[in-house]
């Protein structure tokens, strides 16, 4: 098992013949990704690589293919559209890559997508991996964004609201011979739809998850709402990282929803919850899988 | 995007929100001529404001030893002097830092009796991920404080944003503040203009502080906006063309500047160890791992995933021409990119900006063993690191001997 995604998951991507998302969805394939259909206005009827049939709407190609997961690549001033057309067309998982959206863009998204039954990730997220079984991890399922080969079959969840930071905690583990169940970035912007806590409530019932990374950083209180839930609920041991100590009030440190506005989302506030709630806290970067490990 | 107050009160105007008379200038002869208007029109008392994107104006300071970048005028005469001594000066508040901002532009409006102060602000709701109208008794104070102190004395009203700010939530917020009887009225206009601002222009927060019960011209209380602040989200700009015309680079570091042309995202701090990183969060947790070690970092530089060769070249320019910087730490996770390529790349750049600082590189990744052969080769003084923690140390040790 794994969360959100398996290996047999029918993927299709909105927008795959724009530069960054055709690439991506090339590295998917190579990955082993069930992708099964592509989607972009004025290009139904072709091919994407030979083998992947492009669609006008989500709607035709969930109904051509039986898609039940949405990669989005588009332009920022058209993602909120998109992603409300993936819930429209009743998938179950839309993951959204795109960097950029306006905020005022996803409180309208998140509003439409009350009593719907669609997840969203992201937005401004890399995505979600769980490795396959194949050398380099390949035979697994990969959206979005995030290098395949780093990855390793195994039993511990991770989740971030950075890219390259998950990457490191990946690779930690990978380099100790330790696999991962599944990989989900949830994103950096303020306004995002699946929180820390939504999946660790998943890794927590996942039965192949046997411990857990949780990246987060400055801004919000996302983290501090996870922390206060795994005090109570959490059977699995976590490890826990924050990043932005040193960032300066104020400044947004390149993620839109990373900032301390008002002495609220410091890290330390976020670090004393991690602590307070048993998580194992994992003083720099370096040691996020080691300190995860020393628990198990 | 921050905006100037001027600037702010006009988008609000144009919602409905009352403002004080007055205009912006940017010389002491229009500052006059502005309050000519507006003695003429009845005024009796006029300000005159600097425009800088800074807070604490009033108990600001001026390099030049002129105090107060905010005066209350009782002739045009007076206008005029107190417009020659801001203008083209320096005001350092205790939100600017020692260097301070020129003053080069004056907002010039009325300033009728005060009764009353509150406090109003729309911004987003992380948790609920919707739009909230704060407001406060306790206005023309800082607002943090009030959180802090008297938490109580804050009331909100969650927005549902696909209804907006409804009348009634604007009426209890009214009630909140003890606005009543033919007070209610203009509350209401004024809060639903505010929230109509927030909303139409992509704000990402829009301060009215103070908001204050003044004499109106029918020697009737009303309500006025008597300063406002206004910052927009950068990712709505491209569907705001007037109000990203309104941007003043003048309030912004050169530097950042000069970074954002190559997509890079560049803050600039006040230690010594400059750090070049692909992604926000790691860019963010390399800062703090600078100063985990007993370093402190410079910067924040994101590249972003790409990292050519071109941005890793700007982003050494960049660096180098902060004068504090003592050594530079490059931390990058090849994940989709190839460590050869970034390697190819810093390479280049550290021979064609003459680097002479220490350098720490840690790379990982794709095709690393190759990556640090390449950085091997060039027989640049370049030290290689394994980890994060590795080359923070390095790093640290090298800039303090």
């Amino acid at each position: 098992m794994s969360i959100l995604v398996s290996p047999t998951t029918k993927l299709l991507v909105q927008g795959i013949t724009g530069s960054f998302g055709a690439r991506h969805t090339q590295l998917s394939l190579e990955y082993g990704t069930q992708v099964v259909a592509g989607v972009t206005p004025g290009k139904g009827g072709q091919l994407f690589e030979k083998k992947v049939p492009i669609f006008d709407t989500v709607a035709e190609a969930v109904k051509a293919t039986g898609a039940t997961a949405s990669a989005i690549f588009v332009p920022p001033p058209f993602a909120g559209d998109a992603i409300l057309e993936g819930v429209d067309a009743g998938l179950d998982l839309v993951v959204c890559i795109t960097e950029g959206i306006p905020v005022n863009d996803m409180v309208k998204v998140r509003r439409a997508m009350d009593g719907r039954k669609t997840r969203l990730i992201g937005p401004n997220c890399p995505g979600i991996v769980t490795p396959g079984t194949g050398r380099d991890s390949i035979g697994g399922c990969r959206i979005g964004i995030a290098p395949g080969y780093i990855h390793k079959k195994g039993n511990i969840g991770v989740v971030s609201r950075s890219g390259t930071l998950t990457y490191e905690a990946v690779w930690q583990l990978t380099s100790r011979g330790v696999g991962q169940s599944t990989c989900v970035g949830i994103g950096g912007d303020p306004v995002n739809c699946t929180s820390h806590l939504d999946v660790l409530k998943m890794f927590n019932d996942d039965p192949e998850t046997h411990g857990i990374i949780m990246i987060g950083e400055i801004g919000g209180s996302a983290e501090e709402e996870a922390a206060a839930w795994i005090k109570k609920n959490c059977r699995k041991p976590v490890a826990g990282f924050i990043a932005g100590a040193t960032a300066p009030p104020g400044r947004r440190m390149g993620h839109a929803g990373a900032i301390v506005s008002g002495g609220k989302g410091t890290a330390a506030a976020k670090i004393a919850a991690f602590r307070e709630a048993g998580i194992g806290i994992a003083e720099t970067p370096t040691v996020m899988a080691e300190t995860l490990l020393k628990m198990m | 995007m921050n905006i100037h107050e001027f600037q702010a009160k006009q988008l609000l105007a144009k919602y409905g929100v009352a403002v004080p008379p007055g205009d912006v200038c940017s010389t002491a002869e229009q500052a006059k001529a502005l309050a000519d208007r507006l003695f003429a029109a009845g005024e009796k008392v006029v300000v005159v404001k600097s425009q800088i994107h800074a807070g604490g104006r009033g108990k600001g300071m001026f390099k030049s030893g002129f105090k107060g970048g905010v005066k209350l005028c009782k002739s045009a005469d007076e206008v005029f002097e107190n417009a020659r001594a801001m203008l083209g000066n320096v005001l350092v508040t205790k939100q600017t830092g020692p260097d301070g901002r020129l003053v080069s532009k004056l907002l010039v409006a009325g300033a009728p009796p005060i009764k009353k102060e509150f406090y109003l602000a729309v911004l987003l709701d992380r948790a609920s991920s919707r739009p909230l109208m704060m407001v406060s008794r306790e206005g023309g104070v800082d607002i943090e404080e009030v959180a802090e102190k008297n938490p109580d004395a804050i009331v909100k009203e969650t927005i549902d944003p696909a209804v907006g700010l409804m009348p009634y939530q604007a009426r209890k917020l009214a009630a909140a503040l003890g606005l009543t009887g033919d007070l209610i009225s203009p509350a209401v206009k004024l809060f639903l203009g505010v929230y109509k601002t927030w909303w139409e222009c992509d704000a990402s927060m829009v301060e009215i502080n103070p908001l204050c019960i003044i004499e109106g011209a029918d020697g009737k209380d009303t309500l006025s906006a008597v300063d406002a602040k206004v910052s927009i989200d950068d990712n709505a700009l491209f569907r705001h063309k007037e109000i990203h015309a309104m941007r003043d680079l003048g309030e912004e570091a050169p530097l950042e500047i000069e970074a954002s042309k190559f997509n890079l995202n560049y803050i600039k701090l006040d230690g010594n160890i400059a750090c070049l990183v692909n992604g926000a969060g790691l860019a963010m947790a390399t800062m703090d791992i600078i100063q985990h070690y007993g370093g402190k970092p410079a910067n924040f530089l994101d590249v972003g995933g790409g990292a050519s060769k071109e941005q890793v070249t700007a982003a050494f320019k960049i660096i180098l021409s902060d004068p504090n910087v003592k050594g530079i730490m490059v931390n990058i996770f090849g994940g989709i990119m190839q460590c050869d390529t970034i390697a190819t790349g810093i390479v280049a750049a550290v021979r064609e900006t003459n680097l002479h600082l220490p350098l720490v590189i840690r790379l990982e990744g794709n095709n690393v063993t190759l990556g640090k052969k390449i950085l091997q080769e060039s027989k640049l003084p370049l030290t290689p690191a394994d980890t994060m923690a590795d080359a923070a140390q390095k790093i640290v040790a090298a800039v303090k001997k």
